[in-house]
């Protein structure tokens, strides 16, 4: 199967007041059609600056680009904006997410979403607005036709975000950009949302990249999960590989700050201590390694991304630790654990794995 | 909206009691403010003075005098101390002056306003931005009429290209406009560098808006994002002023344009008649600024709420 996206090496930097500013660093990861690709990782990890870069929405006097996107034959980095007009909305389409203030205040949805139809589409407008009306009804807002005629104040956040979803949907794009779509909705309308965005890839076979912090979300409908930290990926697999045999010390903290219904609730969440470094000054080397645990010598150096095994060759992590238990491995002959935490405080939430 | 019309007009009946009020109190306060004594002549005796009291009823009291005075307004009979014509045939002539003033100025304002704006918004940091941003404050912070006599100088007196002052009326277009134009750009500078300064900063606020980059993310072109989607949400805050600005050069403002220019309009007539310490004309022409005010406003509120849908549920339009 060729992929629908690949991106190659993909780094995104922006020059500031105060430096350059490495948003994202070395990504690499292709999408196929039909699949669901979780990228997940806090704020400020680059998961935002690598989906909007995919459009080309990142662009600006200030930022510059290296590495591919190919989508099909085409180059999105270096595309024309002329070539990426006729990509956005049409081949890749985006949702976000606040879907209070993605859509234009002043304008009716319906119209919102019949411009997209003929911004692409040589259509008269009542044939637009009529194939608006149906998407408004698939992605289930009663009374489409009337409601096609409000303003998005009139609409709740879940309707909102349904609307944004018609909208991507207008000119049936295969590739669908989900940035954090159910983040600013309660619990209940975010279960439905995930529903709709299934439902789409099921049924058309639309590639999903779906960003978010939300391991819970991932774990509901992902396929494979990239996970993201300072502007790297950090591990990246299928979601058994991640949530049942993660290996990065960074996957191991977000898997361990999740509540648990299985076990005591312990009085506070572990937490991962300190805070994701600047990308303004980043350290050299592993970027997680002053807040990991379990970091040594090896760390002042970058780690690469690679499997380590041919057992599963898809799953890829980015540490040193397991080229070093693999080391100690091979040393001693037997089974040998993990080595022993250099900082004792993070150990709560990773040693009893 | 018929709610809404009615009760701008109730308040426009409370803005003009109250601006009348006041016009009328300070003429008392002022000092020399009495006008029997400029009516009666500079060699009026005491009795002279006594008698033309008696006769404009000055001896009575003060809401005395204020209600007459509001009952010949509004039977259109009231008449200026100083030349004894009628006020409201007056400002009746001076008013088309000052009509094609204020409307050539403000469609050059709010046109050069928008353009500056955008452009500026859209190059924010840049130096198209820095010209312009440089630009707009020696419009504002020019007096409009150094600006005048500066073009009065180049064009007129230097070139020929424009007379240089007097009013010619509608039945000469060409004439009209003629001697409009330099009025119209002295007065619009002003304006227009306020306007784009202003438009600027929403043009600014507006590009960071989420909705611009999903009318990004659908593949618009640039410019049908810019003009559909960032002008007509940043423009709204250009439809007040403008109606404001409209209302208050009607009203008198545009003296200093109108005096540089000799263009025989009502801020003119304002200027005369305040000079003069001519109660009856300043009164006419400060009620009709306000009622102008409350007009305008009125308007504008309507456009806004066409612009902005969320309005229309606040003031229930």
């Amino acid at each position: 199967m060729t992929a629908l996206l690949d991106v190659e090496h993909l780094k995104v930097s922006f020059r500031t007041e105060e430096g350059v500013v490495h948003a994202v660093d070395d990504v690499s990861f292709s999408l196929q059609a039909g699949e669901l690709l979780g990228i997940v990782g806090e704020s400020g990890s680059g998961k935002s600056v690598t989906a909007m870069t995919l459009l080309g929405l990142t662009r600006g006097p200030n930022a510059s680009f290296s590495g591919r996107v190919m989508l099909g034959e085409l180059d999105l980095v270096t595309a024309t904006e002329r070539q990426l007009e006729r990509v956005r909305g049409v081949r890749v389409a985006m949702i976000f997410q606040d879907p209070m203030t993605a859509l234009n205040p002043v304008q009716r949805v319906g119209e919102q979403i019949v411009e997209q139809i003929r911004a692409h589409e040589r259509v008269k407008r009542h044939v637009a607005m009529d194939r608006c009306i149906d998407l408004l009804d698939r992605v289930g807002i009663p009374r489409a036709r009337e409601r096609a005629g409000g303003y998005p104040h009139e609409f709740s956040g879940g309707m909102r975000q349904r609307v944004m979803i018609a909208m991507a949907l207008s000119c049936s794009p295969e590739i669908l950009i989900a940035d954090e779509p159910t983040t600013a909705l309660d619990v209940t309308t975010q279960a439905q949302i995930l529903t709709e965005i299934e439902t789409l890839r099921k049924d058309m076979g639309v590639g999903v990249l779906l960003i978010t912090h939300d391991l819970g979300v991932i774990a509901e409908v992902a396929d494979r999960v990239i996970v993201m930290y300072a502007g790297r990926i950090v591990e990246q697999g299928s979601l058994s590989d991640i949530f049942y045999d993660p290996r990065h010390p960074y996957t191991w903290g977000l898997l361990g700050s999740v509540p648990r219904l299985d076990k005591a609730r312990p009085d506070r969440l572990p937490t991962i201590p300190g805070s994701p470094p600047s990308l303004l000054h980043p350290p050299s080397g592993c970027h997680f390694a002053p807040r990991c645990a379990w970091h040594f010598e090896a760390c002042s150096t970058v780690p690469e991304l690679k499997n380590d095994g041919p057992e599963n060759p898809e799953h890829l992590g980015r540490c040193w630790l397991e080229l070093e238990v693999a080391r100690r491995r091979r040393l001693v002959g037997g089974t040998i654990g993990l080595p022993v935490p250099s900082a004792a405080v993070a150990a709560s939430d990773g040693a009893d794995r | 909206m018929a709610r809404f019309l009615a009760r701008r007009l109730a308040s426009s009946v409370l803005v003009l009691f109250t601006v009348s009020v006041l016009t009328f109190l300070i003429f008392e306060v002022i000092p020399n403010g009495n006008p029997a004594l400029r009516i009666a002549g500079r060699t009026a005796t005491a009795a002279n003075i006594a008698a033309v009291e008696k006769a404009y009823g000055f001896n009575k009291p003060i809401y005395i005098q204020y209600l007459r005075t509001m009952e010949q307004i509004f039977t259109g009979k009231i008449v200026s101390y100083a030349q004894n014509l009628n006020v409201l045939s007056q400002l009746k002539a001076d008013l088309p002056v000052t009509a094609s003033l204020v409307l050539g100025a403000a469609v050059l304002w709010t046109l050069f306003g928008i353009i500056f704006g955008l452009v500026a918004g859209l190059n924010a940091g840049g130096r198209i931005d820095t010209a312009i941003t440089v630009l707009n404050f020696v419009g504002i912070s020019a007096p409009s009429f150094v600006i005048g006599y500066v073009l009065i100088y180049f064009l007129s007196f230097k070139f020929h290209v424009f007379p240089s002052s007097g009013y010619v009326g509608l039945s000469d277009p060409l004439g009209w406009a003629d001697h409009l134009v330099m009025p119209w750009f002295s007065l619009a500078i002003l304006y227009t560098g306020i306007y784009a300064q202003v438009l600027r900063s929403r043009v600014v606020d507006t590009l960071n808006e989420d909705f611009v980059r999903t009318a990004r993310a659908k593949g618009l072109s640039r410019r049908r994002v810019l003009l559909h989607h960032v002008l007509r949400t940043s423009i709204s805050p250009i439809v007040s002023l403008c109606g404001l600005d409209v209302a208050a050069v009607l009203g008198g403002s545009a003296i200093i344009i109108e005096v540089v220019f000799n263009l025989p309009g009502v801020g003119n007539y304002a200027a005369q008649s305040i000079g003069a310490l001519d109660v009856p004309p300043v009164l006419v022409i400060t009620m009709f600024g306000a009622f102008a005010v409350v007009i305008f406003s009125t308007i504008a509120d309507v456009i806004y709420a066409l612009l902005d849908p969320r309005i229309r549920v606040a003031s229930s339009l």
